[in-house]
């Protein structure tokens, strides 16, 4: 059996700044202050970093690690790129630990970034999706929205869910979601909503609705990553409050999901199989009783539903008794995006699996900008980043925690 | 004896109203509604239908030629016949021809067919007429013109209508034009066309054939010929001396409208469908001249009945919902100008999986028996590696495990229905669900494959399979 990574490095500076629809900002703009952000943040200088990994899906503004040195400067280090769809943030975090873990690099940058809104339209710019024959069969099946919708079709029946049951509760999840973002100035859509306005929504891809859908969002994250027994030397501002890297789980799946009878669209193998491998290393048995909050990939809220119940924190088929007791509210059992999520804080492709750590760096820190979303005890944060479409995953869990214990 | 073994047609689902064309032009077209192709149908994807529709229970390896005629190829330069060859997994070592051009064209292919057999250089050959003109709006044509397609087997072994002769006449005669940078047809004053026309040229061919069997018009049980539109169809049926009530076949004006090239075959289809052993039927079409036929039916029709032909596609349909839809589906209009990234296409792509793509093969693993689309060198379900022979799968029903229905989709039809369908006999298709209403899909339903036009992209059609609800 490899080694765990736990607590082997530690996450000593993050920048996230807000996301939004950054008309005035270009990749460069946004890479240049999120890492600025998390160098302050730090307490380190550019010129200290020894590597960089970054995560981004889009290629037509950039190619190679250049993106990166050339933006921030970086002179003759080495700068991967890395790529797994919606999950390339995850990587590009992964990828950073493992340098420092192998002891080849000292202190390192790990960063994710993309910007969705520069095409004219609505939705991903993607024309159908990459696969089989493409551009040909592959390409017939589309953009996420219908292809998300395929599982909430097959998860109303499964757990025998009317059209009128199913709406509804993915309706609450949006719902929280947006209550939860409207409050994190960090983040994209900063609305209120209500059920019946999600349930009265324009169709996007039936049975989803425009507000069961994410933001598209530009944006970028980046974390400053050192081994822990480094922490007192690089981390000037956070000797004490840093966290530490508890666990990693990455599954590539198969991807047969959609071609094989025997699977039914109701859960994420991949998800399942990257959170056993994450808890492992982690320690944790019990994730909804362990875990402080989760950030789940809830592109769409179907896939929050999904994802909770991938990952063990909700019995399957139990999801909607959990959202409709508020168990994945704040002040419920395990706050689920307490961020906003993918849904109101936005989803700059790239960017999201860095985010969605940054969320639990901020609460361990005590530092919510929004006192009323301040979470107490905060102890492990799971972050699930996912890439490609039902029956066909990629998932990256990251679990982090206070190094102490 | 030469004759016809087997028949097929097809009637796409979408129908227009007449009232409807007269409410956009603000102005009386007459009555009853005209077939309408479907966004992702041509005539190569129509006649695909009614090639397989025709056969139903035959033997595909013993089709010697594939003869398509149209005036409406989904390209002008390329052949169609070696994409309907292909679709419907005829074999590769035969002849295939489009005959285009010209409205005569089914009765070309037809002739052309029958000597092929009378020479003993085929023992079947297919022959299939599709049509799906685009008239110019708010054109006398537009009102008129509608979209379908028809398909015989000929042969000389169980034969439903013996073939005891035929008449061919040529003529220089113009009626209807379209240069190839025309985007719509052209014609001349309608008196002109049907007094000089259509009524002397056809009635020459039809007499002279009469007269070489020495028969009468009494003789005939049913005629089944081409009109230009249901006045002038009235007026050669009078000068024939037939009796319109009972010896003649009604060409659809009314319910599916001038199918032009496939009009007289979707016809003689419709006879066929009526008709019992001994019959006697005419058989005729025009344009640039006329070629007409003597048809004996034998018993053996009776075990040809089982077919969608035209009764029963012509009982399933949908109508549109007005004008509008009609202007979207057969893309009438240019539209706003998109900012989505533009489709492309591959020859090596469609190359490479021909097999696939077109007659919808997929593989069963020889290792675990499961069968699995599209192809992959890996068994999705036991890994071995490959170790697959291959399944048809563009004959195999359905079941719709999961579906979604996409608003926002690059698509001319919306909402687009992605499915998730289960084959008969194993295997899963992921697809997209065509001729469909959306308030009647259901998880469970049953659903079929029909060959269609999707994605064009980089200047080409490209053609692969869909599901829809059973049909008829």
């Amino acid at each position: 059996m490899a080694e765990s990574i736990r607590d082997k490095v530690a996450i000593i500076g993050m920048g996230c700044p807000p996301w939004g629809e950054r008309w005035e900002a270009d990749i460069f703009d946004l890479i240049t202050e999120a890492a600025y952000e998390a160098f302050d943040d730090a307490g380190v200088e550019p010129k200290q970093i020894e590597s960089a990994w970054v995560g981004y899906y889009a290629t037509d503004y950039a190619t190679t690690g250049l993106v990166v040195s050339q933006t921030l400067q970086l002179q003759q280090i080495p700068v991967t790129h890395v790529e797994n769809g919606c999950g390339s943030g995850s990587e590009a975090i992964r990828g950073a630990a493992y340098g420092l873990a192998s002891k080849q690099y000292d202190l390192v940058l790990a960063l994710g970034y993309e910007k969705l809104k520069d095409t004219g339209f609505g939705g991903l710019a993607m024309a159908g999706a990459p696969g089989k024959w493409y551009p040909l069969y592959a390409a017939e099946f589309g953009a996420a929205p219908g292809r998300y919708a395929l599982a909430a079709t097959a998860y109303f029946r499964k757990w025998g869910l009317s059209k009128e049951e199913g709406k509804r509760t993915l309706a609450k999840i949006s719902v929280k979601s947006h209550h939860n973002g409207a409050r994190n100035p960090r983040a994209h859509l900063r609305r209120e909503i209500t059920v019946e306005q999600v349930m009265n929504a324009p169709i996007i891809a039936w049975p989803l609705g425009l507000f069961d859908c994410c933001g598209v969002t530009d944006g970028a994250a980046a974390a400053i990553l050192c081994r822990t027994e480094d922490v007192k030397k690089f981390a000037a501002n956070h000797p004490r409050d840093y966290i530490t890297i508890k666990g990693f789980g990455i599954a590539a799946s198969p991807g047969w999901g959609k071609e094989r009878t025997d699977y039914d669209f109701t859960y994420w193998d991949a998800t399942e199989a990257a959170a056993k491998q994450a808890y492992a290393q982690a320690g944790i048995r019990n994730p909804r009783k362990e875990l402080s909050l989760a950030e789940v990939h809830d592109c769409f809220s179907i896939a929050e539903l999904i994802a909770v119940e991938s990952l063990g924190i909700c019995e399957y088929g139990h999801g909607k008794e959990d959202v409709d007791g508020g168990a994945w509210e704040q002040g419920g059992e395990i706050p689920i995006n307490i961020s906003g999520g993918l849904k109101s804080f936005g989803h700059p492709i790239g960017a999201s699996g860095c985010r969605e750590v940054f969320e639990f760096y901020t609460q361990f820190q005590r530092k919510a900008e929004e006192p009323s979303r301040q979470l107490k005890d905060v102890k492990f944060g799971l972050a699930h980043n996912q890439g490609g479409f039902p029956g066909q995953f990629v998932c990256g869990i990251t679990i982090t925690g206070d190094p102490g214990l | 004896m030469v004759g016809i073994v087997s028949y097929g047609a097809y009637i796409p689902i979408y129908r227009l109203s007449r009232e409807a064309i007269s409410a956009m032009w603000v102005k009386s077209l007459g009555r009853g509604e005209k077939a309408v192709a479907n966004a992702d149908e041509d005539s190569l994807t129509m006649g695909v239908e009614a090639v397989l529709d025709c056969l139903n229970g035959m033997e595909r390896q013993q089709v010697d030629g594939l003869y398509f005629a149209t005036a409406s190829p989904p390209y002008v330069e390329k052949q169609s016949a070696s994409i309907i060859r292909a679709a419907v997994d005829l074999r590769e070592d035969i002849p295939t021809m489009d005959i285009a051009h010209s409205l005569r064209g089914a009765s070309s292919a037809m002739k052309a067919a029958m000597d092929a057999v009378q020479a003993g250089s085929a023992r079947r050959v297919m022959v299939a007429a599709a049509e799906c003109r685009i008239p110019a709006p708010n054109s006398e044509f537009e009102a008129i013109f509608g979209d379908g397609a028809a398909a015989f087997l000929i042969g000389d072994s169980d034969v439903a209508a013996i073939i005891e002769g035929s008449y061919h006449l040529s003529s220089e005669f113009i009626d209807v034009w379209r240069k190839p940078e025309d985007a719509y047809m052209q014609t001349w004053e309608d008196r002109f066309l049907r007094d000089e026309g259509y009524l002397k040229i056809l009635s020459q061919a039809v007499s002279a054939l009469l007269k070489k069997h020495g028969l009468s018009p009494k003789g005939i049980s049913k005629a089944a010929f081409y009109g230009p539109d249901a006045r002038a169809h009235a007026a050669i049926v009078r000068a024939m001396g037939l009796d319109a009530k009972t010896q003649v076949q009604a060409p659809m004006f009314d319910s599916v409208g001038n199918t032009g090239t496939a009009l007289a075959p979707m016809t003689l289809v419709a006879a066929l469908e009526e008709t019992k052993p001994g019959d006697r039927i005419l058989y005729a079409t025009y344009g640039d001249g006329a070629d007409a036929f003597l048809l004996r039916v034998t018993e053996q029709i009776e075990k040809v009945r089982n077919r969608r032909g035209i009764k029963r596609h012509l009982a399933s349909k949908l109508m549109l919902p007005g004008y509008g839809k009609y202007v979207e589906i057969r893309e009438l209009m240019e539209w706003e100008a998109g900012r989505h990234p533009s489709r492309r296409s591959s020859l090596p792509v469609i190359w490479r999986e021909r097999q696939h793509l077109f007659p919808l093969y997929g593989q069963k693993c020889r290792a675990c028996g499961n069968i699995q689309f599209p192809r992959q060198r890996v068994c999705i379900y036991c890994q071995a590696k490959d170790d697959f022979e291959l399944v048809r799968l563009s004959d195999k029903r359905g079941t719709l495990f999961t579906f979604s229905m996409d608003e926002r989709a690059m698509e001319v039809v919306l909402p687009k229905v992605f499915s998730v369908v289960d084959l008969e006999g194993g295997g899963r298709f992921y697809s997209v669900m065509t001729d469909r209403d959306p308030s009647k899909i259901e998880v469970g339903m049953t659903l079929e494959m029909t060959f269609r036009r999707q994605l064009e992209g980089s200047g080409l059609h490209n053609y692969f399979w869909r599901v829809r609800p059973i049909r008829c």
